[in-house]
Formats: C-alpha cells, sequence, structure tokens
C-alpha cells in the first residue's frame, strides 16, 4: 500500500505539475491579447507609440473613449448593431421554437420534407454572387433588413430545438390537448416556457453572430455609411491599418497626435474593446447552457 | 387485374389520407407554411442562381436575355493558373487548421480531465471560450498586435536571443499558414474541447478503478482507458471535419492576409469575391463557387458513406 503510494506519488506530481502549468500558460495567451488590447485602450496615445504597455496603462486617460464615442458614424454604429442584434435575436429565437414544435411532431405530414429542406441548407449554398444578385432582387441591398431577414433560421439551431422537443414527454402536450387547448396554445403555454433552456443557447449563437458580423455591411451596404455596424466599423480600422507599414502607421500617428487627434494605434485598441466587451460579460453566465446545447446538437434523430 | 385495381384503390386512398392529414394538421401547417417559403427564397433561390454560371451574365439585361455560354465558365476556370494556387490554399490551411485544432483541442480535454480542482477547471473553462465568442474581426487585431514587429512575441522572441531582429510575421508568405493554423487553435481550442470533454464524461468510472487495483499509473489510466474512449468522437469530428476542407475559414484568412502573402492566402472565397464582386465577372465566380459547393457536397457524402462502413454514428 505505502509502496504504491510513493510510486504513484512522484507521477502524480509530475502529471500535475505539467497539467496546472499548462492551463496558466493557456489562460496567460487567452487573456494577455485581451488585457494588453484594454490597457492601450486607457493609455495615452502618443504615450502608447513608445511601446512598454502590457497589462496596465502608464498614462491612463479615458480620452481615446471619449473621443471615439463623441464620433457620429461610432454613436449610429452602435444604434444599428444593438437594433441588428435585438431584433434578429426575438425573430430568430420565435421562429426556430416555431418551426422546431411542428417538426418535431412525429405524425406531422410535412416533418421529413421541411427537415430534409433545412438540414440541405447545412451543405449547400448558393454561394457569394448568386446570392448577391437575389438578395439585390428582393430589395435587400442598401437596406437594414439584410441583417435580420437571411440571418433568423439556421439549419443547426433548429436540429438542436427539435432534438431538446422531442425529449420532452408527451403526455404534458397530449393532456393540454384534451383540456381543448389549440395548437398555437400548446405551442406558447406548454412548449415555450419548457424550451427555455434551449432557447438561451439559440438565443445566445444568433446574438453574437448578429453583434459580431460585418460581412454583410461590407458587401451589402458599403455605401450607407448610417447602416454600418460596429464590428465593421473595426474591421475598416483593421484593414487601412493592415495598408500601411508599421513605420507609416507610427508617422501618421505622430502626426494626428500632433493635433490632438487619438492614435491608429489607440482607435484600434478603444474600438476592439467596445466590440468585445458586451459578448465578454454575457457568454459566461449562459455557459451552462450551451456546454449542454452543444453535446446536444450531436445527438442526431 | 384484380390486384392492379387494388394498387389503384391504395394509391388513391394514401393520396386522400395525405390531403385529409394536412387539412386535420392545418394548424401545423399555418404554423410552419412561412418558414418553408422563408427556406425557399433565402435559401434556395441563391442556389438556383447558379444557372449564372452557365451563362455570360450582366445584371443590365434580364435573367432569360442573357448570353448561354454552356461550360466555357468552368473551362477557364480550369485553364487559370490562379485557380490551382486557391485549390492548394484552400486544402492546405483547412488541413493544417484541422490536425493543429484538433490536436490541441484533445490535449486540452484530456489535461482539464485530470484537474481535480473544480473550480480552477471551471475558470479555466469559462476563460478558454472566450476567444469563441469574439467576432474575427477583433481576434484578427489582437493576432496582428501579438505578431507585431514590436509586439509581444518579438519581444520575447528577442529577450530570448532566438532571433537577433523581429520577424514580420505576417508579411512572410510561408509562415502565413501557419499564422492562420495557430490563431485558429487560440480562438478554437477551448470550445472544440467541449466534445472531447462531453464524451469523456460518459467513461464508467469502474473502469479507472479497476485499473488503479491493478496498480496502472494515471498516465497508464489516460493511454489505455480515456483515449480509447475517444476514439469514436475522434473518428466522427474527423470525418465531419474533412467534409469541411473545401471551407478554409473565410473570415479568418480574409482578415489576416496582406498583400504580400496573397499567394498563400488566396482561398475560394477569396478569389471569388476578388473576381465576383470586384472584378464583375460574376459568371467565373459563380463557377468557382460551384466547383467549390459540388466538391463539398462529394466530400460530405463520402465522409458520411465512410461514417457508415466504420460502422459509426451516420451524421445525417
Amino acid at each position: 500500500m505505502s509502496r504504491r503510494f510513493t510510486r504513484r506519488s512522484t507521477e502524480d506530481i509530475l502529471l500535475d505539475a505539467f497539467v496546472y502549468i499548462f492551463l496558466i500558460c493557456l489562460i496567460v495567451v487567452t487573456l494577455y491579447p485581451f488585457l494588453n488590447t484594454v490597457a492601450v485602450s486607457f493609455n495615452d496615445g502618443l504615450d502608447s507609440l513608445k511601446g512598454g504597455i502590457y497589462l496596465w496603462p502608464r498614462k491612463f486617460t479615458t480620452f481615446n473613449y471619449r473621443m471615439l464615442l463623441a464620433r457620429p458614424q461610432i454613436y449610429q454604429a452602435v444604434k444599428v448593431t444593438l437594433a441588428r442584434t435585438v431584433l434578429s435575436t426575438a425573430l430568430g429565437v420565435f421562429s426556430t421554437a416555431i418551426l422546431a414544435y411542428t417538426i418535431s411532431r412525429r405524425e406531422f405530414v410535412l416533418r421529413k420534407f421541411i427537415s430534409t429542406l433545412y438540414v440541405i441548407t447545412l451543405y449547400v449554398n448558393g454561394g457569394l454572387i448568386p446570392t448577391y444578385f437575389v438578395y439585390r432582387y428582393l430589395g435587400l441591398t442598401n437596406s437594414f433588413w439584410v441583417y435580420i431577414w437571411p440571418a433568423i433560421l439556421h439549419a443547426f439551431n433548429l436540429i438542436i430545438v427539435r432534438t431538446y422537443i422531442e425529449g420532452l414527454p408527451e403526455s404534458l402536450i397530449e393532456s393540454a390537448r384534451i383540456d381543448g387547448a389549440g395548437e398555437f396554445t400548446i405551442f406558447l403555454r406548454i412548449i415555450m416556457p419548457l424550451i427555455k433552456p434551449v432557447l438561451a443557447v439559440v438565443a445566445l449563437f444568433t446574438a453574437v453572430a448578429a453583434w459580431n458580423s460585418w460581412f454583410d455591411v461590407f458587401v451589402y451596404n458599403p455605401m450607407k455609411p448610417e447602416l454600418s455596424t460596429l464590428a465593421y466599423e473595426l474591421q475598416k480600422v483593421l484593414a487601412s491599418a493592415q495598408q500601411m507599414s508599421t513605420s507609416m502607421e507610427l508617422a501618421m500617428s505622430r502626426a494626428a497626435a500632433g493635433a490632438n487627434e487619438v492614435t491608429p494605434r489607440a482607435i484600434r485598441a478603444t474600438m476592439t474593446v467596445i466590440v468585445t466587451v458586451p459578448i465578454a460579460c454575457i457568454y459566461p453566465f449562459l455557459q451552462k447552457y450551451f456546454v449542454h446545447g452543444l453535446t446536444l446538437g450531436g445527438v442526431k434523430e | 387485374m384484380k390486384k392492379e385495381l387494388s394498387v389503384d384503390t391504395a394509391t388513391i386512398k394514401k393520396k386522400d389520407t395525405f390531403f385529409a392529414k394536412l387539412w386535420e394538421q392545418r394548424a401545423w401547417v399555418m404554423m410552419s407554411f412561412p418558414f418553408i417559403v422563408y427556406v425557399i427564397i433565402f435559401r434556395y433561390l441563391p442556389i438556383g442562381g447558379w444557372v449564372l454560371a452557365f451563362q455570360n451574365y450582366w445584371p443590365a439585361k434580364s435573367l432569360f436575355d442573357q448570353t448561354w455560354v454552356g461550360l466555357e465558365n468552368f473551362r477557364m476556370l480550369f485553364d487559370d493558373p490562379v485557380f490551382f494556387q486557391v485549390l492548394r490554399n484552400t486544402i492546405a490551411i483547412s488541413a493544417i487548421k484541422l490536425t493543429l485544432g484538433m490536436f490541441f483541442a484533445i490535449l486540452l480535454a484530456l489535461i482539464l480531465n485530470e484537474v481535480r480542482n473544480l473550480r480552477f477547471k471551471k475558470i479555466t473553462q469559462t476563460i478558454s471560450y472566450l476567444p469563441y465568442f469574439i467576432s474575427w474581426v477583433v481576434a484578427a487585431n489582437l493576432v496582428r498586435d501579438l505578431l507585431a514587429t514590436d509586439g509581444i512575441i518579438n519581444e520575447i522572441l528577442m529577450a530570448l536571443n532566438i532571433v537577433d531582429k523581429p520577424i514580420m510575421f505576417l508579411g512572410v508568405p510561408k509562415l502565413f499558414w501557419w499564422v492562420i493554423g495557430f490563431s485558429h487553435v487560440w480562438k478554437q481550442i477551448g470550445w472544440d474541447a467541449i466534445v472531447y470533454l462531453a464524451a469523456m464524461t460518459s467513461i464508467n468510472p469502474n473502469l479507472y478503478e479497476a485499473a488503479m487495483i491493478d496498480g496502472a499509473s494515471r498516465l497508464q489510466r489516460i493511454r489505455h482507458i480515456t483515449l480509447p474512449a475517444l476514439r469514436p468522437t475522434i473518428v466522427i469530428l474527423l470525418i465531419l471535419n474533412i467534409g469541411q476542407l473545401m471551407n478554409a475559414g473565410f473570415e479568418q484568412v480574409y482578415l489576416l492576409q496582406n498583400g504580400r502573402v496573397i499567394e498563400y492566402a488566396r482561398i475560394f472565397e477569396i478569389f471569388e469575391l476578388d473576381f465576383g464582386l470586384k472584378m464583375m465577372r460574376y459568371s467565373f465566380a459563380t463557377a468557382a463557387g460551384i466547383f467549390r459547393s459540388v466538391v463539398s457536397i462529394i466530400l460530405v457524402f463520402s465522409a458520411n458513406y465512410i461514417a457508415k462502413r466504420l460502422d459509426q454514428e451516420r451524421l445525417f
């Protein structure tokens, strides 16, 4: 007994050391870029150019944030981003739930047809150009609605919710039906409250996708600055920074800073923080739901 | 004769019951109908737009007045040397991402499974999910700062005397695939590990106990119990991901590439974007899109078939 204990403990210690060192490295590698960006965003723009900002600002200032949020296009982008996130999430959750309910009914004659129609979309899509022309034909280009309609139903979410509903006890629905409840009432009063956990997952996925997306702005609404989103504004900052070499960025920053402006690096950092913070604040609270939802998604039929 | 007749009535009766049932289930039909229309308009009409590839499409004319060119666009596509570069980049980037991504996700899952302090495990996992939820726009900004000539990675390399002058990671063509591979790992590792951790929870604890009684060390238990238990999951995910081989991840590559590395960064979506929306060679770009889709479908079905042959769970 004691011999086994000592033999195991040496290996135990080594293995534990490896485990903890690996995980601490992972935490550092994951968090450092974020923390560094936060530090730069709160640091004086010109001072940041000297380098050496790691986890804490050297010359603390909220100037970058005040400057950025005072810009009308950023303010507008915040509004558009919030609107598209809220609207597509609300519509997305409701649509996914109602359709998932109908195709979860085993006796529904269109069940197989609708499921197949949606599953195919997981694997085949029209591609960039045909999609562009169809959306243009539908009048969705240069419009806010191109952010909403294409995004409300995704086959993956549909399958997760359908699987979840199929796992509910059938007796609940039966007894409501015997009590004379209509199908829509059953859906609203019985199903909706029961599937809240999985709807939380769908809401999270839809909201995050809406908040993060920039490509649809880039393709469908490039000429409409009033329809720009935060992520797209950040993408533009990144793209312009990428075109400049570091030395040019430095020179430009110097010039800009001389004119009492924020530097490109500071803009980038500040925008990054603004885009990231809402997500970083929300996802930890939905963790238990999405971990469960993801494993559900793997269970097919 | 009589037999035929009975078949006939059976089909009629079946048809009858279909519409009767449809009527009986009209509440469900009404609830689902808008979404049938929805999927046809938003997902299937664009697929119908594939006819563009067989025309010399010009938007000023209606779809029916276009010149039909047959497979001309595909011929041009296969004659274009850039096309093979695109194919190479797409497959290479996907393969690197797949290999690195799976290796590190499995490693992380195995390591997390060895953590006994549950609080520490939970906190680590929560942190590890963060990159998954942020936009690639944000991630690309962070990666750019990390890899900049005055970024932390170059600072560390210089301090350790591994290099004597900063490396322009994002400007070296040969390094680009690896930048994509490792930034993919950074963003996905925590999320991808979830599936493996879930598979580990279904391992019977008696196995570990029995192994311990037999004197197996922790490493031996990982090697002989945990890893074999993960094998079905690994195989399924590997096959699933092979179906995604034509999908190298547009946003990530687009946001991290620049003119210096374009020969290693040009993947299908970038090709379609450049030729389609920028150069307005709509039909040509559509042909490229169709090629990608068709190869993807073939890959997915082959993957499904292989999975079935291996007696694993089917994908759909």
